[in-house]
């Protein structure tokens, strides 16, 4: 028996950024928010004092159990796909704060080229420009329209930079300085200034001073120990959703998180979401928790599945093109971006390699998005060469040049001496979408609670590999100018294809965002056009992924989304009708 | 082992350095200013271990004087005496012993990877476990489960098929037990096991292989809660101060910062 809750005002699935972001600005408003997370709860605390390689980056303690829940994976819609069994191929944040507490902290915002990237691909180079198989889009929204967003976020996640150069226009400075630089950061700069690129430091939501954000809450200054990736921080000095949003909505006595809550699916007439149901995994019972507005905050995978499990919207069709929910999957892969590139031995140089923060480094812009001329290329979009110290620990970092054995006396000896001795830089790549690189149902594998689980097909176009090429031929160059005596560059075979690795965390895609109904599942306010009280909030809205990391993106997309609830809530109808008046 | 030191001297140095960096720390973020040092984000660590005297650690209960570690060394997954020779043999020819420090067996990599096998780990307990399995996957599909995670077998059983595969292998090929083989012997076993050369049932010997290599380097660097990385030489030997409260006194440094390391229990405090 399904036992029903008294309704509230949202409910909202998972508590990470958006969650978090939604949570914060519905409560300020005066509307009652119930999160159903299905991790487990989880507070500062638990992250004091436990700078511990092993637990967090090779038993994946802060990673989605996927004995619960998992993905299939294939790379061709000819395949049968097959499960991902193990975190090591499958990086998915959970517990309270989602992926938002074991992020990097690198905060990019996105181009303007992005958000209209049809139109000004064909702008620029014509109509046969756009490869066959592509099924980019324009997002319905523009740089501009998206910028008092990107600053909303920025300064409630005390991101700290400088100005980028050849970047878009900002309406404020960046809330904090830069990070501290480093010996290798001074190198990779000098390196891409004598190549005549424009490099400038990443922007991180690791702070570079103790700083408070406009909801009142405070973010210590980071202290650079090097356990971001994959850790919640010892200091409260990256900013995640536990000390920010989860925060100042908890105040406002309006919010109720409920964890160990696996959501089964999104209760509806067909035109109206009623609320969600879930399970309690801690005793087994089945709820529905009643709402006036649904919210779909989880990651992607998540929220395509709910979709696709509480058949709302039209399922994509790869053989038919027609349909929309799972259409348009992109990411990072691991074999075409962020963890391949140049490592650079060096012989007389000793670096403090163990010392970073995730993201402290630099990068240049110079072959971002379009900021090359494509003309002469036979690939769209571009990648960011950046360093990041984010600090290298002992069990995953045991590099050595490829004329090393992996193993034995000289492994050890190598690994050892080149510790503090080798430097990388890697390419992170747009990733455009294709017809044939989608989400929808597996048929054969369930998940914990006897629902299908989500199966992905990712195909690489041409165009994906020669991008990735480009990239690291463009490491190889800036390594060479940093003086390593010896390189390990990685080779990007023709051939390439996904290697079933979700190991990146950034991924896009399945309800995408758009202009009309026609090509899109929600419109910009991140509002399903089928269901006018259900939004569906996150990476799952992007119609493509950019070459830079996305957080600070998809909480520029949150705070949009709040906006557009707290209109429904208020009037109803479809948000994106008519402009909104600017509340902050 | 006779190389141990008692855990006062593992201890004294690094706490004085934790001490004096975090308290720069505090200093630095103005912290002190705002109040928050008796806050609960910095309380445990600040009143909990930093400024307790060593002495206190000996009384922890089954650490009495210099016999913690011992009594911590002997075997809770591996039954048979011969497999855990296989294994101390194997991860020796890893991670060897050398000029720069102790191999494998001294660092307690073994021990460490027998420990971990009895736990979740050696059970696969959060991973995705519903069959259909599909291990023989195509070259291509191969990268889908290294470590044999594609493979119906549990870490467990992978360990156990696996070290029996490779002493059956030395007995076939030289006569002798894999641990009683010589150098050269056990090189070219694993050799063949990582090139996939040998075959085992239900897993590739190459999966094997990873997880072997993995588990050994998990063993010599992780913290030494585990068992592994024995009086932090895995981490003296590769110059990382683990869990070192505070960089920032040193992140802009152009000289190389040798610090001694810290573990977990000196930084917790316990």
């Amino acid at each position: 028996m399904v036992k029903k809750l008294e309704k509230v005002d949202a409910v909202i699935v998972g508590s990470g950024w958006v969650g978090g972001i939604a949570a914060a600005e519905l409560t300020k408003a005066g509307y009652n928010v119930v999160i159903l997370e299905r991790g487990k709860n989880k507070k500062h605390e638990d992250y004091i004092g436990t700078k511990d390689e092993l637990r967090y980056s090779k038993r994946y303690d802060l990673m989605q159990e996927l004995n619960k829940d998992t993905i299939t994976s294939r790379n061709s819609m000819s395949k049968e796909a097959i499960p991902v069994r193990n975190n090591m191929n499958a990086r998915l944040g959970n517990h309270t704060g989602g992926a938002g507490v074991h992020w990097n902290g690198i905060a990019f915002r996105w181009l303007p080229y992005d958000f209209e990237i049809y139109s000004k691909t064909v702008e620029r180079y014509g109509k046969d420009k756009i490869p066959k198989e592509s099924t980019m889009q324009d997002w319905g929204i523009t740089y501009d329209e998206l910028e008092p967003y990107y600053d909303r976020y920025e300064k409630t996640a005390a991101i700290s930079g400088e100005e980028n150069p050849i970047g878009p226009p900002r309406s404020d400075k960046y809330p904090n300085p830069p990070m501290k630089e480093t010996p290798n950061i001074r190198l990779f700069m000098k390196a891409t200034k004598a190549l005549g690129y424009h490099p400038y430091r990443i922007p991180s939501a690791n702070a570079s001073k103790t700083y408070t954000n406009p909801d009142g809450e405070t973010i210590n200054g980071c202290v650079y120990c090097a356990f971001c990736e994959e850790y919640g921080c010892d200091f409260g000095a990256k900013a995640d959703p536990i000390g920010t949003v989860l925060k100042t909505a908890h105040k406002t006595g309006k919010m109720e998180i409920r964890n160990d809550a696996f959501v089964n699916r999104v209760s509806h007439d067909g035109k109206k979401a009623n609320g969600l149901i879930y399970t309690d995994t801690t005793t087994g019972e089945e709820f529905e928790q009643l709402a006036d507005i649904v919210v779909l905050a989880g990651f992607v995978f998540t929220n395509t599945k709910l979709l696709l499990h509480s058949k709302i919207g039209q399922p994509y069709d790869p053989k038919t093109g027609q349909g929309i929910i799972g259409k348009n999957f992109t990411g990072h892969f691991n074999n075409l971006s962020t963890y391949i590139g140049a490592r650079g031995f060096f012989e007389d140089k000793k670096f403090n390699n163990f010392m970073g923060a995730g993201g402290l480094g630099a990068t240049i812009d110079d072959f971002s998005g379009d900021n090359e001329d494509h003309t002469n290329l036979d690939f769209l979009h571009g990648y960011e060469v950046h360093y990041s110290q984010l600090g290298s620990r002992p069990i995953a970092n045991n590099a050595v040049p490829y004329d090393t054995p992996g193993w034995g006396k000289e492994f050890k000896k190598n690994s050892i001496k080149y510790y503090n001795r080798n430097l990388f830089i890697t390419p992170q790549s747009g990733f455009l979408p294709n017809k044939n690189t989608y989400m929808d149902l597996d048929p054969t594998y369930k998940d914990a609670l006897g629902n299908p689980l989500l199966r992905v097909t990712v195909e690489y176009a041409k165009q994906d590999i020669a991008r990735a090429k480009a990239g690291v031929a463009r490491c190889e160059e800036i390594m060479k100018e940093m003086g390593a005596d010896k390189m390990n560059v990685d080779v990007v075979k023709d051939d390439t294809v996904f290697d079933h690795k979700f190991y990146t965390d950034h991924f896009f895609g399945g309800a995408i965002m758009g202009a009309s109904p026609e090509n899109s599942a929600v419109n910009t306010y991140s509002q399903m056009w089928d269901m006018e009280n259900l939004f569906v909030v996150g990476g799952s809205s992007f119609p493509h992924n950019s070459n830079y990391n996305p957080t600070v993106t998809i909480g520029a997309f949150a705070y949009r989304a709040a906006e557009g609830m707290i209109k429904f809530l208020k009037e109803g109808g479809n948000v994106a009708a008519k402009p909104l008046e600017k509340d902050a | 082992m006779a190389d141990q030191q008692p855990p006062k001297d593992v201890n004294s140095k690094p706490q004085h350095e934790q001490d004096s960096s975090r308290r720069n720390f505090l200093k630095n973020t103005g912290l002190v200013a705002g109040g928050l040092v008796g806050g609960s984000l910095f309380g445990g660590l600040i009143s909990g271990g930093l400024d307790k005297k060593n002495d206190q650690h000996d009384k922890t209960a089954g650490n009495e004087g210099n016999k913690g570690i011992e009594v911590t060394q002997a075997r809770q997954f591996f039954t048979r005496h011969q497999d855990f020779k296989v294994l101390n043999a194997a991860t020796e020819q890893i991670l060897p012993e050398d000029e720069l420090g102790p191999g494998a067996i001294k660092l307690g990599v073994p021990y460490y990877i027998d420990k971990q096998l009895a736990g979740r780990w050696g059970v696969n307990a959060y991973d995705y476990r519903h069959a259909p399995y599909a291990i023989d996957l195509k070259e291509v599909d191969q990268t889908a489960g290294p470590g044999g995670e594609q493979s119906i077998l549990d870490r467990g059983m992978i360990f156990l098929l696996g070290l029996r595969k490779m002493d059956e292998e030395s007995q076939k090929r030289f006569g002798v037990t894999f641990d009683q083989a010589t150098e050269e012997q056990q090189i070219e076993i694993m050799t063949d096991v990582e090139a996939n050369k040998v075959k085992m049932r239900g897993v590739k010997a190459s999966e094997f292989f990873i997880l072997l290599k993995q588990a050994t380097l998990e063993g010599a660097y992780c913290d030494p809660l585990y068992g592994g990385n024995f009086n932090m030489e895995g981490w003296k030997m590769k110059e990382f101060p683990g869990a070192v409260a505070s960089y920032s006194n040193y992140i802009e440094s152009d000289e190389f910062v040798k610090l001694d390391p810290v573990s977990l229990r000196d930084y917790q405090g316990h």
